[in-house]
Protein backbone atom coordinates (compact mmCIF):
# COMPACT_ATOMS: atom_id res chain seq x y z
CA UNK A 1 0.00 0.00 0.00
CA UNK A 2 2.83 2.40 -0.73
CA UNK A 3 1.18 4.34 -3.53
CA UNK A 4 -2.12 5.29 -2.01
CA UNK A 5 -1.97 9.07 -1.59
CA UNK A 6 -5.74 9.41 -1.20
CA UNK A 7 -5.84 6.78 1.52
CA UNK A 8 -2.92 8.39 3.32
CA UNK A 9 -4.43 11.88 3.23
CA UNK A 10 -7.82 10.64 4.41
CA UNK A 11 -6.21 8.57 7.16
CA UNK A 12 -4.17 11.57 8.28
CA UNK A 13 -7.36 13.61 8.45
CA UNK A 14 -9.29 10.98 10.39
CA UNK A 15 -6.73 9.63 12.88
CA UNK A 16 -6.52 12.68 15.19
CA UNK A 17 -10.30 12.73 15.53
CA UNK A 18 -10.45 8.98 16.16
CA UNK A 19 -7.87 9.28 18.94
CA UNK A 20 -9.60 12.35 20.39
CA UNK A 21 -12.94 10.54 20.28
CA UNK A 22 -11.36 7.58 22.07
CA UNK A 23 -10.18 9.88 24.87
CA UNK A 24 -13.63 11.44 25.03
CA UNK A 25 -15.25 8.01 25.32
CA UNK A 26 -12.70 7.05 27.97
CA UNK A 27 -13.21 10.04 30.25
CA UNK A 28 -16.86 10.74 29.48
CA UNK A 29 -17.91 7.14 30.10
CA UNK A 30 -19.36 8.13 33.48
CA UNK A 31 -21.84 10.45 31.82
CA UNK A 32 -22.57 9.01 28.39
CA UNK A 33 -22.24 5.66 26.69
CA UNK A 34 -18.78 4.21 26.62
CA UNK A 35 -15.98 3.42 28.99
CA UNK A 36 -12.52 1.99 29.08
CA UNK A 37 -13.20 -1.00 26.87
CA UNK A 38 -14.83 0.91 24.03
CA UNK A 39 -12.27 3.71 24.30
CA UNK A 40 -9.40 1.24 24.16
CA UNK A 41 -10.77 -0.43 21.07
CA UNK A 42 -11.35 2.92 19.32
CA UNK A 43 -7.86 4.12 20.19
CA UNK A 44 -6.40 0.86 18.89
CA UNK A 45 -8.50 1.23 15.72
CA UNK A 46 -6.90 4.63 15.14
CA UNK A 47 -3.41 3.16 15.41
CA UNK A 48 -4.41 0.20 13.23
CA UNK A 49 -5.72 2.59 10.57
CA UNK A 50 -2.34 4.32 10.67
CA UNK A 51 -0.58 0.97 10.27
CA UNK A 52 -2.83 0.01 7.35
CA UNK A 53 -2.28 3.29 5.54
CA UNK A 54 1.39 3.90 6.20
CA UNK A 55 2.77 0.40 6.62
CA UNK A 56 3.91 -1.64 9.57
CA UNK A 57 7.40 -0.15 9.80
CA UNK A 58 6.03 3.33 10.34
CA UNK A 59 3.56 1.96 12.87
CA UNK A 60 6.38 0.24 14.76
CA UNK A 61 8.13 3.62 14.89
CA UNK A 62 4.96 5.23 16.24
CA UNK A 63 4.11 2.52 18.78
CA UNK A 64 6.91 0.14 19.58
CA UNK A 65 5.86 -3.43 20.44
CA UNK A 66 8.37 -3.24 23.29
CA UNK A 67 6.23 -0.52 24.91
CA UNK A 68 2.97 -2.37 24.33
CA UNK A 69 3.93 -5.45 26.31
CA UNK A 70 4.52 -3.69 29.64
CA UNK A 71 1.55 -1.38 28.99
CA UNK A 72 -0.88 -4.28 28.71
CA UNK A 73 0.30 -5.53 32.10
CA UNK A 74 0.23 -2.03 33.63
CA UNK A 75 -3.49 -1.71 32.91
CA UNK A 76 -4.28 -4.92 34.77
CA UNK A 77 -1.95 -3.92 37.60
CA UNK A 78 -3.64 -0.52 37.86
CA UNK A 79 -7.01 -2.23 38.15
CA UNK A 80 -5.77 -4.70 40.74
CA UNK A 81 -3.80 -1.97 42.47
CA UNK A 82 -6.97 0.05 43.05
CA UNK A 83 -8.44 -3.07 44.65
CA UNK A 84 -5.40 -3.52 46.89
CA UNK A 85 -5.44 0.19 47.77
CA UNK A 86 -9.05 -0.09 48.92
CA UNK A 87 -8.07 -3.07 51.07
CA UNK A 88 -5.16 -1.15 52.60
CA UNK A 89 -7.51 1.69 53.47
CA UNK A 90 -9.72 -0.69 55.36
CA UNK A 91 -12.41 -1.54 52.83
CA UNK A 92 -13.21 -4.62 50.82
CA UNK A 93 -11.42 -5.43 47.58
CA UNK A 94 -12.59 -2.88 44.94
CA UNK A 95 -14.80 -1.06 47.46
CA UNK A 96 -14.12 2.47 46.21
CA UNK A 97 -16.02 4.16 49.05
CA UNK A 98 -12.88 4.29 51.18
CA UNK A 99 -10.70 5.94 48.53
CA UNK A 100 -11.77 9.46 49.49
CA UNK A 101 -13.36 11.15 52.48
CA UNK A 102 -16.70 11.23 50.73
CA UNK A 103 -17.92 7.79 49.51
CA UNK A 104 -19.32 9.23 46.27
CA UNK A 105 -16.00 10.96 45.52
CA UNK A 106 -14.26 7.68 46.26
CA UNK A 107 -16.54 5.93 43.78
CA UNK A 108 -15.75 8.55 41.12
CA UNK A 109 -12.01 8.22 41.69
CA UNK A 110 -12.12 4.42 41.71
CA UNK A 111 -14.20 4.21 38.54
CA UNK A 112 -11.92 6.71 36.78
CA UNK A 113 -8.82 4.71 37.70
CA UNK A 114 -10.10 1.26 36.85
CA UNK A 115 -11.58 2.49 33.55
CA UNK A 116 -8.14 3.92 32.78
CA UNK A 117 -6.62 0.53 33.54
CA UNK A 118 -9.15 -1.18 31.27
CA UNK A 119 -8.44 1.34 28.50
CA UNK A 120 -4.67 0.92 28.70
CA UNK A 121 -4.83 -2.87 28.64
CA UNK A 122 -7.41 -3.08 25.85
CA UNK A 123 -5.55 -0.57 23.66
CA UNK A 124 -2.19 -2.28 23.98
CA UNK A 125 -3.53 -5.82 23.65
CA UNK A 126 -5.57 -4.97 20.54
CA UNK A 127 -2.58 -3.30 18.87
CA UNK A 128 -0.32 -6.18 19.93
CA UNK A 129 -2.65 -8.77 18.42
CA UNK A 130 -2.88 -6.77 15.21
CA UNK A 131 0.90 -6.41 15.03
CA UNK A 132 1.34 -10.12 15.69
CA UNK A 133 -1.11 -11.09 12.92
CA UNK A 134 0.07 -8.62 10.30
CA UNK A 135 3.74 -8.79 11.26
CA UNK A 136 3.95 -12.43 10.24
CA UNK A 137 3.08 -11.53 6.69
CA UNK A 138 5.98 -9.15 6.29
CA UNK B 1 -26.31 -20.74 -0.66
CA UNK B 2 -22.65 -21.58 -0.31
CA UNK B 3 -19.70 -19.20 -0.28
CA UNK B 4 -16.17 -20.46 -0.75
CA UNK B 5 -14.70 -16.97 -1.00
CA UNK B 6 -13.54 -16.25 2.54
CA UNK B 7 -13.11 -12.55 1.80
CA UNK B 8 -16.86 -12.32 1.19
CA UNK B 9 -17.50 -14.30 4.39
CA UNK B 10 -15.38 -11.89 6.45
CA UNK B 11 -17.09 -8.85 4.97
CA UNK B 12 -20.53 -10.40 5.54
CA UNK B 13 -19.73 -11.10 9.19
CA UNK B 14 -18.54 -7.51 9.57
CA UNK B 15 -21.78 -6.22 8.06
CA UNK B 16 -23.73 -8.56 10.32
CA UNK B 17 -21.92 -7.07 13.33
CA UNK B 18 -22.73 -3.55 12.20
CA UNK B 19 -26.41 -4.43 11.78
CA UNK B 20 -26.39 -6.06 15.23
CA UNK B 21 -25.00 -2.79 16.59
CA UNK B 22 -27.95 -1.03 14.98
CA UNK B 23 -30.33 -3.49 16.66
CA UNK B 24 -28.71 -2.78 20.03
CA UNK B 25 -29.18 0.95 19.49
CA UNK B 26 -32.86 0.36 18.76
CA UNK B 27 -33.06 -1.67 21.99
CA UNK B 28 -31.52 1.29 23.91
CA UNK B 29 -28.39 -0.72 24.76
CA UNK B 30 -26.03 1.99 23.54
CA UNK B 31 -22.96 0.74 25.41
CA UNK B 32 -23.33 -2.74 23.92
CA UNK B 33 -23.89 -1.26 20.47
CA UNK B 34 -20.72 0.76 20.88
CA UNK B 35 -18.71 -2.34 21.72
CA UNK B 36 -20.27 -4.39 18.94
CA UNK B 37 -19.55 -1.72 16.33
CA UNK B 38 -15.97 -1.15 17.49
CA UNK B 39 -14.96 -4.76 18.15
CA UNK B 40 -17.21 -6.86 15.91
CA UNK B 41 -17.35 -4.64 12.88
CA UNK B 42 -13.98 -2.96 13.34
CA UNK B 43 -11.14 -4.83 14.99
CA UNK B 44 -12.40 -8.38 14.40
CA UNK B 45 -12.90 -7.72 10.69
CA UNK B 46 -9.41 -6.25 10.37
CA UNK B 47 -7.90 -9.22 12.23
CA UNK B 48 -9.81 -11.66 10.00
CA UNK B 49 -8.55 -9.83 6.91
CA UNK B 50 -5.02 -10.00 8.33
CA UNK B 51 -5.46 -13.74 8.77
CA UNK B 52 -6.75 -14.06 5.20
CA UNK B 53 -3.58 -12.35 3.98
CA UNK B 54 -1.67 -15.20 5.64
CA UNK B 55 -3.86 -18.14 4.69
CA UNK B 56 -5.29 -17.20 1.31
CA UNK B 57 -8.83 -16.15 0.50
CA UNK B 58 -10.27 -19.50 -0.69
CA UNK B 59 -11.76 -22.18 1.49
CA UNK B 60 -10.54 -25.68 0.65
CA UNK B 61 -13.30 -28.00 -0.57
CA UNK B 62 -14.22 -30.31 2.32
CA UNK B 63 -13.49 -34.00 1.87
CA UNK B 64 -16.35 -35.28 4.03
CA UNK B 65 -20.06 -35.25 3.30
CA UNK B 66 -22.05 -32.41 4.85
CA UNK B 67 -24.79 -34.64 6.30
CA UNK B 68 -23.29 -35.30 9.74
CA UNK B 69 -22.34 -31.63 10.47
CA UNK B 70 -25.78 -30.58 9.19
CA UNK B 71 -27.47 -33.03 11.56
CA UNK B 72 -25.35 -31.85 14.53
CA UNK B 73 -26.11 -28.20 13.77
CA UNK B 74 -29.85 -28.84 13.31
CA UNK B 75 -30.17 -30.82 16.53
CA UNK B 76 -28.16 -28.28 18.55
CA UNK B 77 -30.19 -25.44 17.10
CA UNK B 78 -33.48 -27.20 17.85
CA UNK B 79 -32.39 -27.86 21.45
CA UNK B 80 -31.38 -24.23 21.88
CA UNK B 81 -34.71 -22.98 20.53
CA UNK B 82 -36.52 -25.50 22.76
CA UNK B 83 -34.52 -24.07 25.69
CA UNK B 84 -35.76 -20.54 24.99
CA UNK B 85 -39.38 -21.69 25.43
CA UNK B 86 -39.00 -21.45 29.21
CA UNK B 87 -37.53 -17.96 29.12
CA UNK B 88 -39.72 -15.02 30.14
CA UNK B 89 -41.45 -13.08 27.40
CA UNK B 90 -39.28 -10.39 25.78
CA UNK B 91 -39.28 -7.13 27.82
CA UNK B 92 -41.48 -8.71 30.51
CA UNK B 93 -41.21 -6.38 33.55
CA UNK B 94 -41.86 -9.32 35.90
CA UNK B 95 -38.93 -11.34 34.57
CA UNK B 96 -36.61 -12.54 37.37
CA UNK B 97 -33.71 -10.49 36.01
CA UNK B 98 -35.71 -7.28 36.51
CA UNK B 99 -36.76 -8.10 40.07
CA UNK B 100 -33.52 -9.18 41.74
CA UNK B 101 -30.78 -6.53 41.79
CA UNK B 102 -32.00 -4.21 39.03
CA UNK B 103 -34.28 -2.14 41.34
CA UNK B 104 -31.34 -1.50 43.67
CA UNK B 105 -29.17 -0.35 40.73
CA UNK B 106 -31.90 1.90 39.35
CA UNK B 107 -33.03 3.41 42.66
CA UNK B 108 -29.79 3.65 44.62
CA UNK B 109 -26.95 4.05 42.13
CA UNK B 110 -27.48 7.84 41.66
CA UNK B 111 -26.89 8.39 45.39
CA UNK B 112 -24.49 5.50 46.04
CA UNK B 113 -22.22 5.92 43.04
CA UNK B 114 -23.23 9.33 41.75
CA UNK B 115 -22.50 8.49 38.12
CA UNK B 116 -25.22 9.38 35.58
CA UNK B 117 -24.50 6.43 33.29
CA UNK B 118 -25.94 3.50 35.20
CA UNK B 119 -24.17 1.01 32.95
CA UNK B 120 -20.84 2.40 34.09
CA UNK B 121 -21.78 2.15 37.76
CA UNK B 122 -22.83 -1.47 37.31
CA UNK B 123 -19.80 -2.44 35.24
CA UNK B 124 -17.15 -0.59 37.17
CA UNK B 125 -18.45 -0.60 40.72
CA UNK B 126 -21.22 -3.10 41.53
CA UNK B 127 -19.73 -5.66 39.18
CA UNK B 128 -16.10 -4.60 39.54
CA UNK B 129 -14.94 -8.18 40.01
CA UNK B 130 -16.46 -9.26 36.69
CA UNK B 131 -14.90 -6.36 34.82
CA UNK B 132 -11.54 -7.17 36.36
CA UNK B 133 -11.99 -10.74 35.15
CA UNK B 134 -12.71 -9.42 31.65
CA UNK B 135 -9.58 -7.29 31.67
CA UNK B 136 -7.55 -10.30 32.74
CA UNK B 137 -9.15 -12.33 29.93
CA UNK B 138 -8.09 -9.68 27.40
CA UNK B 139 -4.60 -9.58 28.90
CA UNK B 140 -4.40 -13.37 28.69
CA UNK B 141 -5.50 -13.25 25.06
CA UNK B 142 -2.69 -10.82 24.33
CA UNK B 143 -0.18 -13.01 26.16
CA UNK B 144 -1.43 -16.06 24.27
CA UNK B 145 -1.08 -14.40 20.88
CA UNK B 146 2.38 -13.15 21.80
CA UNK B 147 3.41 -16.60 22.98
CA UNK B 148 2.10 -18.28 19.81
CA UNK B 149 2.94 -15.72 17.13
CA UNK B 150 5.17 -13.13 18.75
CA UNK B 151 5.58 -9.78 17.06
CA UNK B 152 7.62 -11.63 14.49
CA UNK B 153 9.44 -9.08 12.45
CA UNK B 154 11.56 -7.61 15.20
CA UNK B 155 12.93 -10.96 16.27
CA UNK B 156 13.97 -11.89 12.77
CA UNK B 157 16.02 -8.74 12.46
CA UNK B 158 17.90 -9.63 15.61
CA UNK B 159 21.35 -10.88 14.52
CA UNK B 160 21.94 -12.72 17.79
CA UNK B 161 18.54 -14.35 17.61
CA UNK B 162 19.79 -17.81 16.71
CA UNK B 163 16.97 -20.08 15.54
CA UNK B 164 13.87 -18.34 14.22
CA UNK B 165 10.84 -18.18 16.45
CA UNK B 166 8.70 -20.35 14.22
Amino acid sequence: MNDQPVLKVVAKLLIPYILLFALYVQFHGDFGPGGGFQAGVIFAAGIILYALAFGLDQAFKLVSPAILRPLSAIGVLLYGGVGVATMLRGGNFLDYNVLAHDPVHGQHLGILLIELGVGITVTSVMITIFFAFVGRNA
Amino acid sequence: MRIRDLFAVVMLSGIYSLISAGIFVVLDAVDVAFTEAAVGAGIATVLMLGTLALTGPKEAAPKHRPLLPLAVVSITGAVLIWGTMDMPRFADPDAPIHRHVAPRYILDSPTEIGVPNMVTSVLASYRGYDTMGEVIVIFTAGVGVLALLGVGRRRRKNPRGGPENE
